[in-house]
């Protein structure tokens, strides 16, 4: 990168919200997938026009931009795949406005997805999509990524709560997409920018929509003594219409990994658990939770308990959420895959993953949204270990050919990125990844912004191609 | 028939077969948009008659609509050119069904009550309970926008639509999203399909998430002397923990649309014609679910209504409910019907802005001796009908006046309004699409993607795009 752009980033932006030193940049290689790359330089804007700022050089320059806030993302996002200026949102990171009365607020992208709902609490309201990286996952890469979470099967996913964006286009543009009032005349601009993972458009204003907490939750844990019975009980309880605002499960091996480190009071000697939660009116939630039992009991859940309190359904959440921050302390690297398949075909899927864990010889623990079919099969590997690297990309990339084959989907929330560019093809024929390619060139023509994502560099899916070198980071 | 559309009915021919090919001019009046009848209209049953239509009309310079039932091609603008109508009702079928999962995929001609019935067997629906309901094909109902009273509860198409099939103006057929719940992967491209009134691409297929059916549906209903205490109680419930399924507002007007001939015609019922009030605002709510929740939302709908002001107040169910849902429903084909200028504006604001965004609405309309009358969703989406007993130039004018005004009045509201539904010959003096809007410049560049010969639906939508 030419070294005028970080003198003048400088000049725009002051010294201190410019990092270009290697050492500096370390922290900037990853985010919460087996991907690194270096940017060239960090910087910190503070406000739309800073970043606007950000973009002429970048453009005068000729070089790479990219948006990050956590970086806690799963899909190499966030990642400075070709170099150049890495954007971290992290002081644009203001409530802008709440507006209760309308269920609205005007957010900076790089408040914590978190603090949102903390800071409308008292409120009685919350921002409903609630990635389990929530308490450090920020609202731009939320909406960059169309994030998900536990209760998006009853609330809906990130696009489902946004009404209005202001972003900073490649070429400099400020504008605004759509309006905080709905049904904004005109293609659902908005509908098209959330969830195309910082390709089109930098997002430096995000109006959501604000959820009513709900009167009454009841969360039980149902304990199951064969994944089996704990998968047919997610196909039954979809099947019969029963909509929990929750339905996650975790299988014994995860279970385990997840007490040994978070005490959240799951039971280590079982198959599987499922985290179940309804909500809702009293009257209403009293039944649900009575329902959902009975299809547990009826699938031989060993045991169905009920959190008495607050503090054992947060218990029982933090199992959850900590999960993957568990599992990072058996083993330098894990690889975690975002299939998706109809919820009719969970049984026979998950009897596959383990299929395909022994053949490769690894122990896949599964943690995962069941209701909604959004698989996260983790596989635990050594990356210094080359050949264990390629089983890991090997095994992983079976799994998701399989959900494929299902029906199902390769990502259900992690994104595409840089990690399943290479399975777009086993989705979408050239024809649709054009078309998708030249919405890009509509908005980022020089292909400046994010480069390297989404779509595959290679063609087809028999030349899919493993990359050749390990990434030597461990991830907790 | 010219020499040229001969030429076209033939080459149309060899596509989709002689048979589905119509160019007599009597057949074709009932493709007819704003006055302008194709020169011919072609009935493809597959994506593949569909593609070669389209690079058909790409090679030829032909522009195309596509069409489904044709229960709302007089929204939006005249098309600038309309050589061929593509009437996609022969692509209907139910591609797959998955009870179990909750998703389906259908062809985009399927008529929605026939979808409907096949969900009910399963005891599941889709919550696309928009106007026209028991025409409308499904593709039609995504392409336009439209909306219904489940929206409350439910959302739009887009809350549940996973994926879509489509053929862009170069003749290529391409997809997105999938056809399972959650999805991420590539860009959300069905998502701009929606409301697009066919400018983007023929829709083929549609992949949605279905729901369980709802039991034990009720509805309360209070009235209220004035618009701020029926909007004072729109505002209560939605400070409460009551998740109702719709939610409406009713204006007084309203009992004399739904008990009028129009409305006997569009969705003949057999409720009694004092169920609304004629002088008072109607607040109304659906509700769900079981015995104890029913009671609850009964009793804190009562004392919410008390408290708000109400003249009275009622609860529905049974057939009479099932009857004021499809008046409510029809509200738009109904008031179109009943008037032989009707003009009716879509208004959005933010939810605590309906009250003043209707007084403003109907003190335009007075100001100009107009009738109206307005059904109010409780999202801030207000449907507002000017309904003139005569459509001649004078009238024209007092309609202007008050469209021009209202829209006005909502833009210094911050939100922003539409005129879907006027007569043809006021569209060019009305602003059907609302004021000039920030961000077409970037809804420009996608019809360039998508349509770069400009063929579908040229300026029907939003800008002349």
């Amino acid at each position: 990168m030419d070294t005028r752009a970080i003198t003048d980033l400088k000049k725009l932006l002051g010294p201190d919200a410019v990092l270009h030193r290697p050492e500096e940049l370390l922290l900037y290689e990853y985010d919460g997938s087996v991907e690194n790359a270096r940017p060239n330089c960090v910087v910190f804007p503070r406000n739309t026009k800073d970043v606007v700022g950000i973009v002429q050089i970048a453009n005068r320059y000729q070089t790479p931009i990219i948006g990050r806030g956590a970086g806690t993302g799963l899909s190499g996002g966030a990642l400075a795949r070709q170099g150049g200026v890495l954007i971290a949102f992290s002081r644009m990171n203001r409530i802008l406005e709440i507006d209760a009365e309308n269920q609205r607020a005007i957010v900076q992208p790089g408040v914590v997805n978190a603090d949102v709902s903390v800071a409308v609490a008292h409120l009685g309201l919350h921002f409903a999509p609630d990635p389990s990286s929530q308490k450090a996952s920020t609202i731009g890469g939320n909406v960059s990524e169309n994030s998900g979470g536990p209760h998006t099967l009853a609330y809906g996913v990130t696009t489902n709560h946004v009404l209005s964006l202001e972003v900073v286009l490649p070429t400099g543009e400020l504008v605004r997409l759509g309006s905080p009032a709905l049904d904004s005349p005109g293609y659902d601009l908005p509908g098209l920018f959330v969830g195309s993972e910082g390709t089109l458009a930098l997002v430096t204003e995000v109006t959501i929509k604000l959820t009513r907490l709900p009167e009454a939750v009841k969360t039980l844990l149902a304990i199951f003594d064969t994944v089996d019975d704990a998968t047919e009980t997610v196909v039954d309880i979809t099947a019969r219409g029963i909509t929990p605002a929750a339905c996650e499960m975790l299988d014994g091996w995860t279970i385990r990994a997840v007490e040994a480190h978070v005490h959240a009071g799951f039971p280590i000697d079982c198959a599987a658990v499922l985290l179940l939660e309804v909500d809702g009116l009293r009257e209403a939630v009293e039944q649900h939770a009575e329902d959902v039992a009975e299809v547990c009991r009826l699938h031989h859940a060993r045991e169905v308990r009920v959190a008495r309190d607050e503090h054992e359904r947060a218990l029982l959440w933090k199992g959850r959420k900590n999960a993957f921050g568990a599992v990072g302390r058996l083993s330098p690297t894990y690889y975690v895959q975002d299939g998706v398949i109809p919820r009719t075909k969970l049984p026979q899927t998950l009897r596959r993953i383990n299929e395909i864990g022994k053949k490769y010889d690894f122990e896949i623990g599964n943690i995962f949204h069941a209701g909604d079919g959004n698989l996260h099969p983790i596989i635990l590997f050594d990356a210094r270990e080359e050949k264990q690297f390629q089983r890991a990309v090997a095994a992983a990339e079976e799994i998701i050919c399989f959900c494929i084959e299902m029906g199902g989907s390769i990502t259900g929330e992690h994104g595409v990125g840089m990690e399943k560019d290479r399975f777009m093809p086993l989705l979408f024929t050239e024809d649709d990844l054009n078309l998708m390619r030249r919405v890009r060139d509509a908005y980022n023509p020089t292909g400046l912004l994010n480069p390297g994502k989404i779509f595959p560099s290679t063609k087809g899916c028999g030349e899919i191609r493993v990359r050749p070198t390990p990434v030597g980071a461990s991830r907790a | 028939m010219s020499t040229a559309s001969a030429i076209h009915g033939s080459r149309l021919a060899d596509i989709v077969g002689p048979s589905n090919v119509i160019t007599d001019p009597a057949q074709l009046a009932a493709y007819t948009i704003d006055k302008k009848v194709p020169s011919a209209a072609a009935r493809p049953q597959s994506t593949e008659e569909i593609f070669d239509l389209v690079k058909f009309a790409v090679k030829e310079k032909l522009a195309i609509v596509a069409t489904g039932a044709r229960t709302k091609l007089g929204m939006g603008l005249p098309p600038r050119q309309y050589d061929i109508a593509l009437d996609v009702t022969r692509l209907d079928r139910l591609v797959s069904y998955d009870p179990g999962d909750l998703t389906l995929s259908v062809e985009a001609g399927m008529p929605l009550h026939n979808l409907g019935a096949i969900l009910a067997e399963h005891h599941q629906f889709l919550p696309l309970a928009v106007p026209y309901y028991n025409h409308t094909t499904i593709g039609g109902a995504v392409a336009s926008g439209v909306d219904g009273p489940l929206r409350q509860f439910y959302g739009t198409a887009r809350d549940y639509l996973l994926g879509m099939e489509f053929v862009t103006g170069e003749g290529v057929a391409a997809k997105s999203g999938g056809r399972v719940v959650k999805n991420v992967t590539g860009y959300d491209i069905h998502k701009l399909m929606i409301g697009a009134l066919g400018t983007l691409g023929v829709i083929t297929r549609l992949n949605f998430k279905t729901f369980p059916m709802l039991t034990s549906i009720r509805a309360f209903m209070a009235t209220f002397q004035t618009v701020e205490r029926a909007c004072g109680m729109r505002n209560r419930v939605s400070q409460s923990h009551l998740t109702p399924v719709t939610m409406e507002i009713f204006s007084p007007g309203v009992a004399d649309l739904f008990s009028s001939e129009a409305a006997s015609r569009v969705a003949p019922t057999s409720l009694p014609k004092d169920l609304l009030s004629k002088t008072r605002w109607t607040f109304t709510s659906g509700f769900s679910g079981n015995p104890n929740t029913l009671t609850r939302y009964e009793t804190e709908l009562r004392k919410m209504a008390e408290e708000c002001g109400a003249v009275d107040a009622t609860v529905l169910e049974g057939p009479e409910l099932t009857s004021a849902f499809a008046l409510k429903r029809e509200f738009i084909p109904i008031a179109l019907e009943s008037s032989p200028a009707a003009t009716i504006l879509k208004i959005s604001v933010l939810p605590r802005q309906m009250s003043e965004a209707l007084a403003n609405a109907s003190r335009e309309a007075d100001n100009n001796r107009l009738r109206w009358t307005a059904m109010a969703r409780g999202l801030g989406v207000i449907y507002f009908a000017i309904l003139p007993t005569e459509s001649n130039d004078a009238t024209k004018r007092q309609v202007l006046q008050a469209a021009d005004n209202i829209l006005a009045a909502c833009a210094a509201l911050g939100g922003h309004a539409t005129i879907p539904w006027c007569p043809t010959q006021w569209k060019n003096e009305l602003k059907v699409w609302g004021l000039p809007r920030a961000d077409f410049a970037q809804m420009l560049k996608l019809k360039k993607v998508f349509d770069p010969a400009g063929i579908f639906s040229p300026g029907r939508f939003v800008g002349g795009i």
